[in-house]
């Protein structure tokens, strides 16, 4: 039986998310027969860990915060492992203007993209600029904040007159926004666990055109196949793109990598997750049971590999 | 609320850290405790077992009297037997939803409409028609154009809903010929209005044109009472006043939901109205929310940019503002809660996307400080971004505040969104 912290909520966007995530773990741990501290994040959160003493901390937040390397580099200052990733690897994931920068200088195939701070447009006077960008991108563009975990912030920009509206929007979630080349096709999600890719997932929207912040949280608005249907070859390219962000980035433990099928069978990788979701419709516990291990076997493997990680 | 991003979103407007104005709280904190403790107090000694017993579905005797006070206040004479006391007044939207509601039935509805009553026609599958309102109230003319076009499609609206006083978000009041007018369509098509008034008694000026209730005498119109905005939502105490026959099926829903009303609640009021002094705490909460009222508007007069448009309700707990079209109350949520202050984006008072960007802020749940304080740092981002968009577009309208000129005209026009703004791949 090992203490362990699990940490959730704090102020990030996916608050809520974060919480149901670690109700989720919490659950699967106490059945796994661990003694679970619940700790929704606040400003005790140095308080709590010292008064607990676990012997390690089970990040379930995500976004802000929980995701970006902000509470790693607490638990680090306090001596308690930690799930997942490690500090730099979560700053390098969670930005993602960052992320597609490496990701280019590796090779590793992305979406054509142009990032900006506010300070461009404020001061710089970056507007000037946005026809020779929308030109080289072509409708739709994509607008995201930079740092942003969920959809929230993402707008889609079908013509000139939309993308200033589309930039204040994405402006309200961080400082730095990037437009991105859209790519029409499959959305497909490789999650990777201890250094091997898990079967790929593909999200399959119902009803909208676009998948959105709302379909990928509620049951029944998005059907996932899981492992994704995909032509010969594409499901083991698309593992090893998304096994070879991953080492990029430098994740460990755990983390999802979310790639888009262009209808020309390209693929390009858009992201990575260093703390992907673990609810009931979330993609990672998904690949973990096509994979043949349940949820709660996934958590314990998570938990071991932290405690693996951790200096004796 | 209809979309899980904005429910998430206000999660986070919970955290002690954020003024809130976007509740839709009473401040309870002007109810003098030594009145609870004496109300308490009186149960205890005097009907304590009955205080913890079930009671009858259709409430206690004595809450229906304490009822008929406050409905006689506002001018209405309703029947004891056709009430209903239920936990709350939300339990009555419920109620009859449930009751009248068949999958893809029609209920037309305010747009905006009160929030709260977006995922309950959700859940039972309504398809919600929502008429514009201007500052008057719904508009009538399109309500009843509106009603010919569902005709022509053989389509029959299962009821009205309506918040004509103080309207819940849009804080406006429906005039009196327009309540005359809705009576009549009711009347002339045998349709079913809900009368929604929790605000009603909370009138801040000027005099108050007669329920739609007292003007159909309870034929067509269904009425919805609560004690949550003149005494506590804490009790969770309201009532339904509603002809036989839905009655009949509305009291079966309900019993088959909580079998009956809290009878300690219903004995609190009991042995709170027989002090006899409600009208007086009714009067001293008229009093503290007219200042705050009156504290807001200031507010947005002084910090909102002059492209802004905000309605001035006579009474009631809201202000619906109207921001420029590029503006998305959800998105700029998000940014006002990192300067920690929060309001209702405007999108959850639509079921079909409008309403992008408006915004529902509430004063009755802040002191005058913190409405000041809030308002300053909304109308901060607020111009934060208008500033934005200009240096976008090349656009450099200054965003300077300033009163508007002719309010409550246009605040209330919704345009109707492009699809481009519904976001989003996700990824």
């Amino acid at each position: 039986m090992t203490r362990v912290a699990v940490l959730k909520g704090g102020r990030s966007l996916e608050r809520q998310v974060s919480l149901r995530s670690g109700a989720r773990v919490e659950d699967a741990l106490g059945r796994l027969g661990h003694d679970v501290v619940s700790i929704d994040v606040a400003l005790d959160l140095i308080r709590r860990l010292r008064e607990t003493e676990p012997e390690v901390a089970f990040i379930a937040m995500h976004g802000r915060d929980g995701e970006d390397g902000t509470v790693q580099e607490l638990l680090e200052i306090l001596g308690v492992p930690y799930t997942g990733s490690g500090v730099l690897a979560c700053a390098r994931a969670t930005d993602k203007v960052l992320a597609k920068h490496l990701m280019v200088e590796a090779g590793i195939p992305t979406p054509e993209f142009f990032a900006f701070n506010e300070t461009a447009f404020r001061e710089l006077g970056a507007a000037e600029a946005l026809p020779a960008i929308e030109e080289r991108l072509d409708f739709p563009i994509v607008v995201k904040p930079s740092s942003q975990g969920s959809a929230l912030g993402i707008k889609f920009a079908r013509s000139a007159t939309d993308v200033p509206a589309a930039l204040v929007a994405a402006f309200s979630y961080d400082s730095r926004v990037l437009l991105e080349r859209y790519v029409d096709g499959r959305d497909l999600a490789v999650s990777i666990l201890d250094d091997e890719p898990l079967p790929v997932v593909e999200a399959v929207p119902r009803d909208d055109e676009f998948y959105d912040f709302e379909a990928r949280y509620e049951i029944g608005r998005t059907d996932f196949a899981c492992p994704a249907d995909l032509p010969d070859g594409l499901t083991e390219q698309a593992q090893d793109l998304a096994l070879r962000t991953y080492r990029l980035l430098g994740c460990s433990g755990f983390a999802r990598v979310d790639l888009m099928l262009g209808a020309a069978g390209e693929l390009t990788v858009l992201e990575a997750n260093p703390i992907p979701g673990l609810t009931e419709t979330s993609l990672l516990p998904q690949a973990a049971e096509a994979a043949g291990m349940p949820f709660d076997e996934l958590v314990g493997r998570i938990l071991e590999l932290a405690l693996e990680r951790a200096p004796a | 609320m209809k979309s899980s991003a904005m429910r998430d979103l206000m999660a986070v407007t919970a955290r002690p850290e954020v003024i809130s104005l976007a509740g839709g709280l009473p401040d309870t904190s002007t109810f003098p405790p030594d009145t609870f403790a004496a109300v308490a107090q009186r149960i205890a000694a005097e009907s304590c077992a009955k205080a913890l017993q079930y009671g009858p579905t259709e409430g206690l005797d004595e809450t229906k009297d304490c009822i008929a006070a406050v409905m006689g206040a506002e001018g209405m004479q309703a029947d004891a037997e056709d009430v209903i006391v239920t936990t709350g007044g939300q339990q009555v939207i419920d109620l009859v939803a449930k009751t009248l509601i068949d999958p893809g039935d029609v209920v037309i509805a305010e747009g905006p409409t009160y929030p709260g009553a977006v995922p309950v026609f959700s859940t039972y599958q309504a398809d919600v028609v929502q008429v514009d309102m201007d500052a008057d109230g719904m508009r009538i003319d399109l309500l009843e154009e509106k009603l010919e076009r569902l005709e022509r499609d053989g389509r029959r609206p299962k009821f009205i809903y309506t918040v004509p006083s103080f309207q819940n978000p849009a804080g406006v009041t429906m005039s009196l010929p327009r309540r005359r007018r809705l009576v009549e369509v009711a009347h002339e098509r045998e349709l079913l209005v809900l009368e929604d008034n929790p605000y009603g008694l909370l009138r801040y000026e000027g005099e108050p044109p007669a329920p739609l209730f007292a003007l159909d005498g309870g034929v067509y119109v269904m009425y919805l009472g609560t004690f949550s905005k003149i005494l506590s939502p804490g009790i969770r105490l309201g009532w339904v006043v509603a002809p036989p026959p839905v009655l009949e099926k509305i009291n079966l829903g309900k019993q088959a939901t909580d079998l009956c009303t809290s009878t300690l609640s219903q004995l609190m009021v009991q042995a709170y109205f027989e002090r006899g002094r409600w009208r007086d705490y009714v009067d001293s909460l008229t009093a503290v929310y007219r200042a705050r009222r009156d504290t807001m508007l200031d507010a947005l007069a002084d910090h909102f940019p002059r492209q802004a448009e905000w309605t001035r309700p006579a009474g009631g707990l809201f202000i619906w503002a109207t921001l420029p079209d590029f503006i998305d109350t959800t998105d700029l949520l998000a940014r006002a809660l990192r300067d920690n202050v929060a309001f209702v984006p405007g999108e959850a008072a639509f079921l079909d996307g409008r309403g992008r960007n408006s915004m529902r802020l509430n004063f009755s749940g802040c002191d005058e400080e913190s409405i000041r304080e809030g308002i300053r740092r909304i109308g901060e981002v607020v111009t934060e971004q208008m500033e934005l968009y200009g240096t976008l577009t090349g656009e450099h309208e200054a965003a300077r505040p300033t009163t508007p000129e002719e309010p409550g005209a246009e605040v209330l026009r919704m345009p109707t969104p492009e699809q481009r703004d519904r976001r989003s791949t996700g990824r």
